[in-house]
């Protein structure tokens, strides 16, 4: 207890110190508990399972869902200086450490428990029937509730010990997800693709922690900040900090798929499409800019890190944007614009604590609209035999009504258009781009024309993707039969096209800025370099001229779309490539990979069991030398001991003299 | 006479029993050489109790006679039934043991 008073202390002066947990909140381990024995559960119980293992599975997110609420509501019922609350729940690692396994329970993270509990719950009524003809779907529901439980702890955990349990547990779930049909080598490659390229973020995550262990003695986030805020304060530590933010930057970017880690996203499509709507694109994904905002004490006394996350979004977002502009692949094209928008909150992470809740809010709204186009993905792969090539598709919309106007909301949702959900916080995260921080006016240009730019490729790209699926002329092949998915799809679907509608603008509306900041680090409203209004009208005209475009090449009636992809220049044919990445990989980390494992190998066979192997010869050798002496002959044995008794008494003899 | 007559007979003798040990394949004559060796040992022994003029090495004679009698018991036995099973008493067929 003293301990914690004197951490409490030295985290006086940050704006976020935690106060006293209630009932609700000190029973928040429940909502990781629930899913977690659900999923164990489910495991164990094997093939027993297999009729009402779904059943179980859905019942899981929904508790945790209902948990989150109260917590959520006691949350509310608090004075707001009392709402960021630890729960202690066990000690841990008591030798030399002294880290207790505890929960954080405060507006960031109940923000994330009811977009995961509640996203989570709707993919998984929506996987009873998407997964409905698979015999392995019981295990697949147990997966699922296993990353349900493995992000909520991430998301509630109080120290980045624990979070760090949470991020691996992720990524057990994400890796185990995409190669649930792994006896397609392909998927089983892209899942170790996958996991391989988290653990080298992972490796960004391990450094942080061993940088603020080895500097604050501790890594709960209280103690940390506290020390963080007291290091600034004496106007030490810099470099260190630096060096903190740049190594949680790295796990960012393993876990958000940034650039340079991002190439796994794309192949991690091989997943079931409800894997890919509710870990590829709404929760798993975005646990890098959660990582960010809530080291945003760190973050705010490191300008240099700092720029280093803007420039990480920036790039990522347009990378993003031009590979989806290319890809064929419809899961493809929505794995690529993902990414685009985790950089647009990357970006808005890395502009600070204001920046920071935009980047939540477009998190939460991405989430409703970028889960709700995957599902509708889902279903137009259902009505079509599993095909996913768009050019493949066309004029579906007379034949999937439901599927068509929810992923129009998902649509407009992303492109901005107001008063659909996007628009609040695209929108938002561009004007913020636009604020020169620190009167660094070339920053505020940059980043906010990038930012710009992007929403207009955005456009573009999503546009052609939803032309494509629902415009134009069918192409499809002979054997497809285009239909409407059953209730248990099309609801999900329906409710998160309400989300894409409504959420920007009821987030907006009940003051979430002000409901979130105060778990943030205090920060400045800047004025961006443009004015606000020419921002947003600048960025409506661009996304309008990019779905014109779209629109002309893929939508109207007199638009041909090949169905094979026609030739094209460089930069399509390099966007079609990743922007070649994976060979720029194969070629730097892979390549070179192999050949030390090959090198080590070889040393690992010729010298070291060489080195075991020639002793081994030596004393066989030695041994079948001597062995010949033992030739069961009485009479040699007899002259040997004679020869031994002389050579004795030889020896005493000649020590007498 | 000298004591140095003595134990030359008794060198004599030891060596003639390890030869015949060493060069013999009848076992029966190689029990014979253990016990000229032994017998060898024993002249030395008295040779030197007649020197100190004691009875230590009459006392360890003795003992070697009763040792050796009781060998000759065990060992003749052990080629008797030897003789019987596998119908020789070489030395060099004895090696059921490296088998």
């Amino acid at each position: 207890m003293i301990a914690n008073f004197v951490l409490a202390a030295a985290a006086a002066q940050d704006s976020a110190t935690a106060a006293a947990p209630s009932t609700a909140a000190s029973l928040s381990w429940l909502v990781i508990a629930v899913p977690l024995v659900s999923a164990a559960a489910l495991l164990l119980a094997g093939r027993r399972a297999d009729k009402w293992g779904h059943l179980v599975g859905v019942t899981a997110p929904s508790a945790a869902f209902g948990f989150g609420i109260w917590a959520f509501i006691d949350l509310l019922a608090r004075p707001v200086a009392d709402r960021v609350q630890d729960v202690d729940l066990a000690p841990w690692l008591t030798a030399g450490i002294g880290l207790d396994f505890g929960l954080r329970v405060d507006q960031l993270s109940l923000a994330f428990v009811l977009l995961v509990t509640f996203v989570g719950t709707l993919i998984h009524i929506y996987s009873i029937a998407y997964m409905a003809h698979d015999r392995d779907r019981r295990r697949f529901f147990a997966y699922l509730n296993f990353f349900v439980a493995a992000m909520l702890l991430l998301v509630l955990a109080n120290s980045y010990l624990v979070l760090f349990v949470g991020w691996e547990g992720v990524g057990l779930a994400s890796y185990l997800l995409i190669g649930f049909w792994n006896q397609r080598t392909d998927y089983a490659v892209a899942a170790k693709k996958a996991f391989v390229a988290n653990r080298v973020g992972d490796v960004g995550m391990l450094i942080a922690m061993m940088i603020m262990f080895a500097q604050f003695g501790t890594l709960s986030f209280e103690g940390v900040f506290g020390a963080v805020a007291a290091a600034a304060a004496a106007g030490g530590h810099t470099g260190t900090l630096t060096l903190i933010g740049l190594a949680l930057l790295l796990a960012a970017c393993g876990k958000s798929a940034q650039f340079p880690l991002q190439s796994w996203l794309g192949d991690a499509m091989a997943g079931p499409t409800p894997v890919s709507a509710l870990i590829h694109a709404a929760t798993m994904v975005t646990a890098g800019v959660y990582l960010v905002v809530r080291s945003g004490p760190i973050f705010e006394h490191t300008p240099g890190a700092r720029l280093a996350v803007l420039i990480v979004g920036a790039v990522t977002l347009l990378y993003g944007a031009v590979v989806g502009c290319a890809k064929d692949d419809m899961k493809k094209a929505l794995a690529a614009s993902t990414m685009s928008q985790i950089g647009y909150m990357m970006l808005a992470a890395g502009l600070g604590p204001v920046g920071g809740v935009f980047a939540i809010m477009h998190l939460l709204t991405h989430g409703f609209f970028k889960a709700g186009l995957f599902l509708g993905a889902g279903s137009v792969m259902h009505a079509m035999r599993d095909q996913v090539d768009m050019r493949r598709f066309g004029a579906l919309d007379k034949f999937m009504k439901v599927t068509w106007l929810t992923f129009m909301m998902g649509w407009l949702a992303i492109l901005g258009v107001p008063p659909f959900a996007g628009f609040f916080s695209k929108d938002k995260i561009i004007e913020q781009a636009f604020v020169a921080p620190d009167g660094q006016l070339w920053q505020g240009w940059v980043f906010g024309l990038v930012a710009l730019f992007g929403a207009g490729v955005t456009a573009f790209y999503m546009s052609r993707l939803f032309f494509m699926v629902f415009y134009g002329q069918a192409r499809w092949t002979d054997d497809q039969h285009p239909h409407e998915s059953p209730a248990l799809m099309t609801v999900p679907m329906i409710v998160l096209a309400l989300g894409s509608v409504g959420l920007g603008l009821i987030l907006t509306l009940v003051g979430f800025e002000d409901y979130l900041a105060p778990a943030l680090v205090e920060g400045h409203h800047g004025e961006p370099v443009m004015n606000a209004y020419v921002i947003m009208a600048a960025t409506l005209a661009l996304v309008v001229v990019g779905a014109w475009i779209a629109w002309v090449r893929f939508g109207s009636a007199k638009a041909q779309v090949p169905v094979l992809p026609p030739a094209a220049d460089g930069l399509v044919r390099a966007a079609r490539a990743d922007l070649y990445q994976d060979s720029l990989n194969d070629l730097l980390l892979v390549r070179p990979g192999q050949a030390l494992v090959q090198v080590s190998a070889k040393t690992d066979e010729q010298v070291v069991d060489g080195a075991v192997r020639g002793l081994a010869w030596l004393f066989q050798g030695v041994g079948g030398l001597i062995a010949r002496l033992q030739n069961g002959y009485v009479r040699s044995y007899a002259a040997t001991m004679l020869a031994g008794v002389i050579l004795l008494v030889a020896i005493i003899l000649a020590g007498r003299i | 006479m000298s004591v140095s007559a003595y134990l030359i007979l008794a060198a004599v003798l030891f060596t003639i029993g390890a030869v015949t040990v060493l060069v013999r394949r009848n076992s029966i004559v190689v029990f014979m050489g253990v016990e000229l060796m032994l017998n060898a040992a024993n002249l030395s022994f008295l040779a030197f109790s007649r020197l100190w003029g004691d009875f230590d090495g009459q006392l360890a004679a003795f003992f070697v006679m009763v040792v050796a009698a009781a060998e000759v018991v065990v060992g003749l036995a052990i080629i008797v039934s030897l003789f019987r099973t596998r119908r020789t008493v070489s030395v060099d067929d004895e090696n059921l043991m490296r088998r």
